[in-house]
Formats: structure tokens, sequence, C-alpha cells
């Protein structure tokens, strides 16, 4: 049954997953539903990178920012203006792959480290902006209490909201890397002047990824307000992004759900280790080495190759 | 059907291709011959594009392509494949040559159908074509040099091109693949009515499949003609032939 889950082939047992966390709320302590809600998120948010990363072979090291501003968009809407809050839930996502557009424009026309230096400049311009405009954004005070609609008032519905969009997201994800587009995505990542000598316009079609990443990462965002109903300077930071980037690597970066895997240990281990010693990113970082050197491909990488059917 | 007209190309100070003048007709295979660093490679990756010229012309049936970078060049139906291997070593063979059929249909921007199910029997058409239809499933970076070799003009077959452009087809290969290859080159040119650009060490291969042979030395074109032209020229006897 786990080789069905590893290898993304066995709706079966996703179904049956899908199942077991929709009636898991009631049974387990809060504290758990809020945590597996926060993996969730994180979940998406690392998916929504490992597309520009692992399949489309971009150095996009802060990502976290589409997630801040997918955050802080729906926190603005909501807190600042009288629209109705179903547009801040829809703006969220958009603005974000409007900011990822923007910045995208600019690094496509770059490779590799240039394209990551120019990446991490332009996201720690916006970082920048929200942690120090008082004014409209709290600075790094942030914005709490954000209103939610009664629907999501309770931490279990909250729970169930995220992953039902959640789930929505990640199979229009695999469609679009099954698509197509993706194939092209990922032929980009393999080679790109061999892709310019049949006829594909790289840099499109490398804008057009990172657009629909930084959607993803909005949709994230958004999904971080309804759980915890505020917003802070910090989840557009830096450091968060080399975080969910850790997560990609971990998972495996080649596989699809590789960072969902890669989320829950990261997360996993930041909530219960993180209990004991503040030194957890210690246990992280041996870890990691571990990864790198034994299991380059990723923790899921490594399990695809284990149980991989044998091609006779 | 191509015409490239005094074209130059430097690196710093060194003039890597300087004022060579070519002229490929339609349906014609063409050979371009010369020593080690005599800018075969870098003519070839200045008429796809890959590179840009500092001087000169080059004309695609009418039309001034020099300006246009490689992706656009494509799309006027000149493809090449490449002396060092160049694929995609992480997709099938399949996936490999789908790229560029997708490519040619414009329909690498699908984001919602399946690619699996797109473009399929051109595809395997391809792969039939070629001879590695056994091996479709096969990830590309996992065959042999050869296979590697053949699946580089495969993806190029994708475009249905004019005009193939061949960078040393058969370089690393073993006799047999290299007579293989060959036989797939004349076969293309039939079956496709393909107007064919290859440069090439082997002698023998170039004086077996090319009806015109262009000969390079220091970047700089000594002759274009016919076998018989080649072979009489005191120039290139001289410089090339002499040595054998």
């Amino acid at each position: 049954m786990f080789k069905r889950i590893v290898h993304s082939k066995g709706l079966g047992s996703a179904v049956a997953l899908f199942i077991v966390l929709l009636i898991l709320p009631p049974l387990v302590p809060r504290f758990y539903v809020y945590i597996l809600a926060l993996i969730y998120v994180t979940s998406l948010l690392a998916m929504s990178l490992n597309m520009v990363v692992g399949h489309g072979g971009m150095f996009q090291f802060h990502h976290a920012v589409f997630y801040g501003v997918g955050a802080y968009t729906v926190a603005l809407v909501l807190t600042k203006t009288s629209l109705p809050m179903w547009i801040g839930f829809i703006a969220g996502p958009i603005v974000a792959a409007i900011t990822g557009l923007i910045i995208g424009w600019f690094c496509v026309r770059l490779t590799r480290l240039y394209f990551a230096m120019l990446q991490i400049s332009l996201g720690s311009l916006i970082w920048a902006i929200v942690f120090r405009w008082y004014s409209f954004t709290g600075g790094d005070d942030g914005i709490h209490g954000i209103p939610m609609p009664s629907l999501l008032s309770s931490l279990n519905n909250s729970y169930y909201f995220i992953l039902i969009i959640l789930v929505i997201c990640l199979i229009m994800m695999y469609m679009i890397l099954k698509s197509p587009f993706g194939n092209a995505l990922q032929a980009i990542r393999d080679n790109p002047q061999r892709c310019e000598a049949v006829g594909i316009n790289v840099r499109r079609y490398q804008l057009l990824g990172i657009v629909i990443a930084t959607f993803f990462a909005g949709v994230a965002g958004v999904l971080f307000v309804v759980l915890e109903r505020s917003v802070f300077a910090d989840l557009l930071f830096w450091v968060f992004s080399l975080e969910i980037f850790i997560m990609c690597l971990l998972g495996g970066w080649f596989t699809f759900a590789g960072p969902i895997l890669g989320a829950a240990i990261i997360m996993a281990l930041r909530t219960f280790v993180g209990k004991y010693t503040e030194y957890w990113t210690l246990i992280l970082g041996v870890i990691l080495i571990l990864v790198i050197f034994f299991l380059p491909e990723g923790v899921m990488g490594y399990f695809q190759e284990i149980f991989k059917p044998r091609t006779k | 059907m191509l015409q490239v007209e005094a074209i130059v190309k430097s690196f710093d100070d060194f003039k890597a291709v300087n004022g060579a003048h070519l002229t490929v007709g339609k349906g014609e295979i063409v050979a371009v011959i010369g020593p080690n660093g005599a800018g075969k490679t870098t003519l070839f990756n200045l008429i796809t594009g890959q590179l840009k010229r500092d001087s000169g012309k080059i004309v695609f049936k009418g039309e001034d392509i020099s300006e246009l970078p490689p992706y656009q060049i494509c799309k006027k139906g000149i493809t090449r494949s490449f002396q060092i291997v160049n694929i995609f070593p992480r997709l099938t063979v399949f996936g490999n040559v789908q790229v560029g059929v997708l490519s040619h249909q414009r329909r690498s921007s699908n984001l919602f159908l399946p690619a699996q199910n797109i473009a399929v029997e051109e595809t395997k058409r391809i792969l039939e074509t070629v001879g590695l239809s056994d091996k479709e499933k096969s990830i590309a970076g996992s065959l042999s040099h050869g296979d590697q070799k053949i699946l580089e003009i495969a993806i190029a077959l994708g475009n249905e091109p004019e005009l193939l452009i061949l960078d040393e087809p058969t370089a690393g290969m073993s006799p047999e693949e290299t007579l293989a290859t060959m036989e797939l080159i004349k076969r293309l040119a039939q079956m496709r009515g393909l107007t064919i650009l290859f440069c090439e060490h082997d002698m023998d291969i170039v004086f077996s499949i090319a009806q015109s042979i262009m000969v390079m030395r220091q970047g700089q074109t000594i002759i274009q003609g016919n076998l018989e032209e080649v072979r009489s020229n005191k120039e290139v006897q001289e410089a090339y032939l002499g040595g054998e």
C-alpha cells in the first residue's frame, strides 16, 4: 500500500488517507488538529515552491514573500475595507501571483545564482516595506484578530476548509505538472538550451511557471490567515524561505508529493523537539546532512527508488 | 534555401568564424568539413541563433534570420542536433521527443490536459522512423551513447523541420552505429524530403552521402562544391586532405 502512496498512482490509498484526515478532528486533541492544519498550509507552500525549484529548476530562494503577500492581502482586505470577505480570499492568491509576475519578469532574464540573488533582493525589498510601513501593514506588530466568516469560526471548520482547499490545489498542481506545460517546464529544467532549439520560448514558460507557483503560495497565505487570524512580517522573512526550501530538499524535489513529507517532518520537529530545546534546528541540520549524503533524491525520492516497479 | 554571407564571430580577439560563406539548396545534403577549431560548430550555432553574429548575413527562405532568438528560428523551420549529447536526461525517450512535437504543434502551454494523451501518434511515428520504439519508456539518461545521439536527431525531427542541422551526428559512435546513422540520415532526406546540413570528421561518411561539401579553415570558407571540385582543389589538399 505504501508503494502506491509513494507512486501517487494509488488513488484508493490517497482517498483512504483523505477520509482518515477528515474524521480525525473530533477524535484527537485540539492541539493536534491545529498542528495538522498548520502542516497542510505549509505543505501547500512547499509544494508551490517545488513547482519552480524541483520541476522548473529555478532558484526561487525567496518564496515566502508570496506567501506573505497572499496572507497580508487577505488580512488588509478583511480589516481595512468593508468589501465582502470572499473578495479578500480571492484577492490573496491573485495579488501574490501579480507580485510573482513582476519579480519573475526581472528574474527570468538571469540564470542560476544570479536569478537567486535578484530574487532574494527583490523579495527582501517587499519584506522591508511590510516591516516598516506601520500605518498600513502594522510593521513588526503585524495585524491580529482578523475577522473570519462565521462558517470558519471554529478550529475544526478551519481544519476542514484548509484540508479541502489543499486537496483541490494538489489535484490542480498534479494536472499542471502532467500537462504539456508541465512537460515543457521539466524539459527546461533539464536543458534550457535544447528547449530553445526546439522552439520553446524559455523565459515565457519560466515566467508562467513562477506565476502559477506564486498563485498557490498566495492560496497558502490565505489559509494561514484562516488558521491563525493574524499576520506578521516574519512570514516574508528570508529565513522562512530557506526553511521551505529545505522542506523541498528533504522530501525530494523531483517527486510530486515529496515537499508534503518534508513540510510534515520539519513542522513535527519544530513542534515536538522544539518543546524540549530551542536548538531543534541543530537536529534538523544533522538530518539534512544525512539526507544530502545518503538520500540525495530526498526521503520521498528514496522510497520511490526502493519501490520502483521492476521493469523487465 | 539557406544562404550564409560573410559571417563573422569573434570571442574576444579570436575570430572563430571569419567571413564564411555557405549555400544550401532545397533537398540537398550539405556537409561542412574542416580541421578541429575551424569554426564548424560556431557556424552552426550562428545559424540556429545560439550565438549572435558580429557581422554578415544569414538568409533562410528569403528572410534575414540573423537577429532572431533560437526559438523563433526553430519556428521558421530550422532545427538542429548537438555535437555533445544534449537531451533531457530525466525524461523518458518518449517524453524527450514529445517536447519537440508539442512545441511544434503550439500546444506546450496547455495547462490542464494530460500530456500523455497528446501528440502520441506523431511522437511514436518519429520513434519508429529512427528505430527507438522499443526503448520509448526508458529514461533518456540511461541510454547508450549511440542511442542518445539518435535521440538527439529524433528530438529535432519533432519540429518537422525543413532544414535539419546535425553537428557531428556520429561523434563517439562505433563503426556499426555510424553506418546505421548514415543510413538513417539518407532515409530521412529521401522520405521526408528534408534538407540536411551536417558537419563531420569522418571523410568516408562525408563523401558517401553529401551532395555538396563546404571546406572551412580558420573560420573561413576555402571552397564549396561537389565531391570532385573539392577533391581537386589545391588549397583543400594542402590544408586538409593532404595530411591523410
